[in-house]
């Protein structure tokens, strides 16, 4: 079953110049829930939405940790993200056995999009159907990427990827002056609190708190290793974000224009210049 | 029933019969240099000592950066044969390489290093190499070739800064042993100038720049009476946050008054 006439391997161009396998791909990353990447001058948070596919089961594991300086949050198939995961630790492994120190957080991703990229452009391969949110802390500081199944990577100062991610989004673009200088405790209830927006609303009303927001988080800079928050851990930002909630989520406002399933494509327009910098989620590299 | 062994490929860079297309892109293993690989059917010959040899290269730390000299001497076996050879290298911004023992592997490592320092200007992140990272790197390399037992008769000095400032000196020699200090020396340097350099070591501080200056004129001078493949002339590179260069040549200076008073030779 085909939606078009174009879509049967990846190799093939649609008459608009599009590869519509590649597309697929990427709209699977919309399926899978929503996860948060943000950093400030010495910490990079990642904050995953891990519901339970069912009410009979464990939640899904959203952050995977990569090595003592870099961990991966995915949205979509989780398969696919244990492969790409596999890769990466074998990389970093065998980096750290030739040169005793960890990787550079950019050349990882060339490497890795380099590797997913093969996939877009081979008829007996299809692309990776998982998208990724990095976190790292190399000699260069924090860094955040984002890596989609088309093989396109992002430096980024605060993204997010998955369902319902926009309203994500739009909280990130709202704080993301703030993002820079605030505390890691700041960092990571900002990361709560945009993690928080993807939630339907007949979720977030009756949800009070701890018990209905199941997520897990991940910390990783200066003087720290790559960690996953424990439950413990967990509870006490969750509260420290609720309490402060009131003042950080009134200047926000809630979007809920949003939608489960967007149009393919339609997420990755630019976004409209706003009064601040306009390339608010997707930067390119800051070179020194 | 033919045997696909001896089957011709069934078109040119094609597969043989039976056996799968190599695509593009794919994990293919590229073939080994011929160094690393296996004797072939007509064995192969692998270096057992080393020819043109550099002597001693010493490396001192001192608050705030290293300082690596070598004297410029390249010999074929006791000959002086070349005698303006640059042994202090430097490999970037932060690091110099100070190479003794068979110069024609000192060169080959060096190539690769090169090498290594271009692929990383490429990557255009601001991200370099670290003295340690390069320390660590050639005891990979060395004690790999070593374990194929073809190893690189080489004996380095690695020392620089990382990109904190705070000053590396390392020592890895041909079996990949590898060791960092405040002092390290190859060669004859080993018995005659690490010693010297230890016996002025303060307990509670590192050198000062002056001390470390003074101490490596004096460990060439030493080196230069005792050694006899040496000559009086040498490089000196320093590395610091700020600089890193290779200075000289120098000359020792030479006092051969006390030669009349030796007698029974």
């Amino acid at each position: 079953m085909f939606r078009n006439q174009y879509d049967s391997d990846v190799t093939v161009w649609s008459p608009q110049g599009r590869l519509h396998q590649v597309e697929y791909a990427i709209a699977a990353v919309k399926l899978g829930t929503a996860t948060v990447g943000l950093k400030n001058n010495d910490y990079a948070v990642l904050v995953a939405l891990c519901k339970p596919p069912s009410e009979l089961s464990a939640s899904q594991r959203k952050i995977i940790a990569i090595d003592e300086h870099l961990g991966i949050s995915i949205a979509g198939i989780t398969a696919d993200a244990r492969v790409l995961s596999k890769y990466l630790r074998s990389e970093c492994l065998s980096y750290k056995h030739s040169y005793g120190s960890t990787y550079p957080v950019p050349r990882l991703i060339t490497t890795l999009g380099n590797k997913m990229q093969t996939t877009t452009q081979r008829y007996d391969r299809r692309p990776y159907g998982v998208g990724l949110l990095l976190a790292g802390y190399d000699e260069k500081g924090p860094h955040i990427y984002k890596v989609e199944p088309s093989a396109n990577y992002f430096n980024c100062k605060a993204m997010t990827i998955g369902s319902r991610s926009q309203s994500a989004r739009t909280y990130l673009e709202r704080h993301l002056a703030t993002f820079n200088t605030c505390t890691k405790d700041d960092i990571i209830c900002h990361g709560i609190h945009a993690i928080r927006s993807t939630l339907p609303n007949d979720e977030l009303s009756k949800d009070d708190g701890a018990s209905q927001l199941m997520i897990t988080v991940a910390i990783v800079g200066k003087d720290q290793p790559f960690k996953v928050l424990t439950d413990e851990e967990n509870l006490f930002y969750l509260d420290m974000a609720k309490k402060r909630g009131a003042t950080m989520l009134s200047k926000s406002g809630r979007n809920d224009d949003d939608d489960d399933t967007p149009p393919p494509i339609a997420e990755d327009k630019p976004e409209p210049a706003g009064p601040r910098d306009p390339q608010v989620a997707v930067a390119t590299m800051e070179r020194p | 029933m033919m045997n696909n062994a001896f089957a011709q490929p069934m078109w040119l860079n094609g597969p043989a019969p039976g056996q799968f297309y190599n695509f593009m892109g794919g994990n293919t293993q590229a073939e080994l240099p011929r160094e690393l690989t296996t004797a072939g059917p007509f064995g192969t010959k692998h270096s057992t000592a080393a020819i043109t040899t550099g002597s001693s290269v010493v490396g001192i730390r001192y608050a705030g950066g290293v300082l690596v000299a070598a004297d410029t001497l390249v010999s074929y076996g006791s000959l002086a044969r070349y005698q303006n050879i640059d042994r202090v290298f430097k490999i970037n911004d932060k690091i110099l390489l100070g190479g003794s023992g068979d110069f024609a592997d000192i060169q080959s490592i060096k190539r690769s290093i090169d090498q290594k320092m271009i692929e990383d200007q490429c990557c255009n992140d601001g991200v370099v190499m670290k003295p340690k990272s390069l320390a660590s790197w050639l005891t990979r390399v060395l004690y790999n070739r070593r374990s194929r037992m073809n190893p690189l008769y080489i004996d380095v000095v690695v020392a620089g800064v990382d990109e904190a400032g705070v000053p590396f000196l390392g020592n890895v020699d041909l079996r990949g042993r590898a060791y960092d200090d405040y002092v390290v020396a190859t060669g004859f340097g080993r018995h005659l100038a690490l010693p010297l350099v230890r016996e002025r070591k303060p307990k509670d501080r590192d050198f000062t720049f002056e001390e470390a200056s003074n101490l490596i004129r004096e460990c060439m001078k030493v080196l230069y009476y005792r050694d006899t493949r040496s000559i009086p002339q040498y490089t000196v590179g320093i590395c610091s946050a700020s600089d890193c260069s290779v200075k000289g040549p120098f000359k020792v200076e030479e006092n051969w008054t006390f030669a009349e008073t030796v007698e029974g030779y």
